[in-house]
């Protein structure tokens, strides 16, 4: 009798913390790069954070991690602490995240923009946003005087070359005799240098400043010095209310709350996703006003036309530097491609830093 | 591309803007470690100085409460750095690392509300001046009055250390602890005072990024420059005009490295990019060479804990 009675409660126990477990214990967890006071891309991830916890789901995070061996301490330290599904929202947590997904099986891991899925808990997704890029360099293309594009880039990586050949085919269209200037600063955020890079780049003559970096002090800078810009991964118009022609903005929020309640009921599954301006996941600031009802009226448009497919971002014909063709009249570049993109468009200066 | 004489100018005037606060810092903590005190501190007082600075602005709307709850404000967190390194006597590389941490924990938190706030416009002096004079201008005027105190203060720091009594005091507490308790020196009193003035400095360094050079708040702005400060005043061989002259390299470097990008020169960026570190240790290498010199300056008894036995 004692026997049975140890029976049923070893298994009420059981059940009890089994349910316990796949409920009310359970955690997302986030990794960021940068501090969540940046106003650009690790802010837009707080707010998707925000959005998991206000759908009723504990979350903790982590800010200002480096990309490196300290990512993957971080990433264990979660994973460890109990946390059932776990993003890390930078490119270079990339080899930490699928190391630390090996050794947890259970726990479940999102990678956001980059394309290593080793296991089967580690899922990737990002955001299409280059399309966004397309719309800022039809602007840029029309609004510059100089014909000189400003372009402040991070580190040598696919999403960052993607973005610069995206703007600069666009801007090509509309105006054939744009060159794009292109300074590296190898950081995601660092507004002193950032602001440094903006002010050498306008003083080379770019009357248009774009940063595919995170603080808002470039934005800023080209406000002083009276030239366009425009905002970086949330809406910086605050900052630069006359400079700012538009923003590219990332909304994360929607895909983290559906992962976190896939995962939490049990539904989660190995993905690759690669969402853009038709889903939501990228979505453009307000248009300054300055840049004139027509021009206005045509961006929108041309952001109609790639939520919904009509145009396409990489339509060929479209050269490398040397003049070899690599996407074929009449044809888009497919995703495969545009996930590897590692050499730029005709038109643009300079060497790709290897 | 535009190399004319005036544009020289131009960027002459860029160079020395970004090289303020590594100025201010570096001459702040060379007088920190001149008594003998290393204090690693330096990134985490330049953050608060620049929330506190921000804060304050935002709050009184008056720029000179600004500056000066900066620097007081940098006083205030270096104290804790005093008080647990001199009264309890805690180790000093520790003691500073964690107050880094602490300063941009803090900072941080402190920061929360002000995120977001465009920054008010800083005047700058003879603004006409600047514009008139073809490369002299934009060199000599048309900036702010925290850069022509940082670019004095390495000159009155060397006066400071060479030519006063006080900075003979700084200086023997410094290369040996006893013989100056010994005679009848406070050294305590005066590494407080060191460590104090260092604070302020630092702070000051930090207001001038968060209400200058880029006027805004946000999270961990001082981006390392605390770092780079502290190996300047080493590989400047703790002398005030060599810390200037590093500084000017570094910012020197920096900056052109960014407009040879944008030029369009054929350089790997990678090692652009790594320039200014290389430029700034060689040259501050070379121009260091007297050994006896370095002996000079060097305070001997850095980052050794002192008491006196009583």
């Amino acid at each position: 009798m004692y026997k049975n009675f140890f029976r049923y409660l070893i298994s009420a126990i059981f059940l009890l913390g089994f349910s316990v477990n796949s409920n009310a214990d359970f955690k997302v967890g986030f990794v960021y790069v940068g501090p969540t006071g940046d106003h650009g891309w690790t802010f837009q991830h707080h707010e998707g954070r925000n959005a998991v916890e206000a759908a009723g789901i504990k979350t903790t995070f982590v800010e200002s991690v480096p990309e490196g061996a300290d990512a993957e301490r971080v990433i264990r330290q979660l994973a460890q602490s109990g946390h059932d599904l776990i993003f890390t929202t930078s490119f270079g947590y990339m080899d930490p995240t699928n190391k630390v997904a090996k050794d947890f099986p259970n726990v479940k891991f999102e990678h956001a923009t980059g394309y290593k899925r080793e296991h089967s808990n580690v899922s990737t997704y990002s955001a299409r946003f280059y399309e966004g890029r397309t719309l800022l360099g039809h602007i840029a293309g029309k609004m510059t005087k100089t014909n000189t594009i400003g372009y402040i880039a991070s580190f040598p990586i696919p999403e960052v070359i993607r973005g610069i050949n995206a703007m600069t085919l666009a801007a090509q269209k509309v105006n054939p005799n744009i060159k794009t200037k292109i300074v590296w600063v190898f950081t995601w955020y660092d507004p002193g240098k950032e602001a440094e890079a903006a002010q050498a780049l306008i003083d080379q003559g770019a009357d248009v400043i774009m940063q595919h970096t995170d603080s808002t002090a470039p934005v800023q800078t080209a406000e002083k010095a009276g030239v366009w810009s425009f905002g970086q991964a949330s809406d910086m118009q605050r900052f630069a209310p006359k400079s700012i022609l538009t923003s590219i903005i990332d909304d994360w929020a929607p895909y983290y709350v559906e992962r976190a309640i896939a995962a939490r009921d049990g539904t989660w599954n190995q993905q690759d996703t690669w969402h853009g301006l038709k889903e939501g996941m990228v979505a453009m600031g307000p248009y300054n006003s300055a840049m004139g009802a027509d021009l206005v009226k045509e961006v929108e448009q041309l952001q109609k036309d790639l939520a919904s497919g009509k145009v396409h971002s990489f339509t060929g014909p479209i050269y490398d530097q040397k003049g070899n063709i690599l996407v074929a009249e009449g044809k888009v570049a497919d995703d495969g491609m545009l996930a590897g993109m590692s050499v730029y468009v005709k038109g643009v200066e300079g060497d790709i830093p290897k | 591309m535009s190399l004319d004489i005036s544009f020289i100018g131009i960027l002459i005037g860029s160079i020395m803007a970004s090289s303020v606060p590594l100025i201010l810092a570096a001459s702040g903590e060379l007088i920190t470690e001149r008594s003998g005190v290393l204090n690693l501190g330096v990134e985490g007082m330049m953050i608060i100085g620049a929330i506190s600075g921000f804060a304050l602005m935002v709050i009184t709307d008056n720029l000179f409460i600004a500056i000066v709850g900066s620097m007081f404000s940098g006083v205030i967190i270096s104290l804790i750095f005093g008080f647990l390194t001199q009264s309890l006597l805690t180790n000093h590389v520790a003691t500073g690392l964690a107050l880094t941490i602490f300063g941009i924990g803090l900072s941080a938190m402190l920061g929360k509300n002000f995120v977001g706030i465009p920054g008010k416009e800083f005047p700058i002096l003879f603004s006409s001046l600047r514009e008139s004079i073809p490369f002299f201008g934009p060199i000599l005027f048309g900036h702010s009055i925290v850069l022509y105190f940082a670019f004095a203060l390495p000159f009155l720091t060397n006066y400071f250390l060479k030519k006063t009594k006080l900075g003979l005091v700084v200086r023997a507490v410094g290369d040996s602890p006893v013989s100056a308790s010994n005679q009848g020196i406070n050294v305590i009193t005066v590494r407080y005072c060191c460590i104090l003035y260092g604070g302020a400095m630092c702070g000051l360094a930090g207001a001038y990024l968060s209400l200058i050079y880029t006027p805004q708040w946000i999270e961990n702005m001082t981006a390392g420059r605390g770092w780079i400060a502290l190996a300047l005043v080493v590989f400047a061989t703790w002398s005030p005009i060599k810390v200037l002259i590093g500084a000017l390299i570094f910012g020197g470097i920096t900056i052109l490295q960014l407009h040879m990008q944008a030029i369009g020169f054929r350089i790997p960026v990678q090692f652009l990019s790594a320039l200014p570190y290389l430029m700034t240790i060689i040259v501050l290498v070379v121009i260091s060479r007297d050994s006896r010199k370095i002996k000079l300056n060097t305070p001997t008894s850095l980052g050794r804990i002192f008491y006196k036995e009583k």
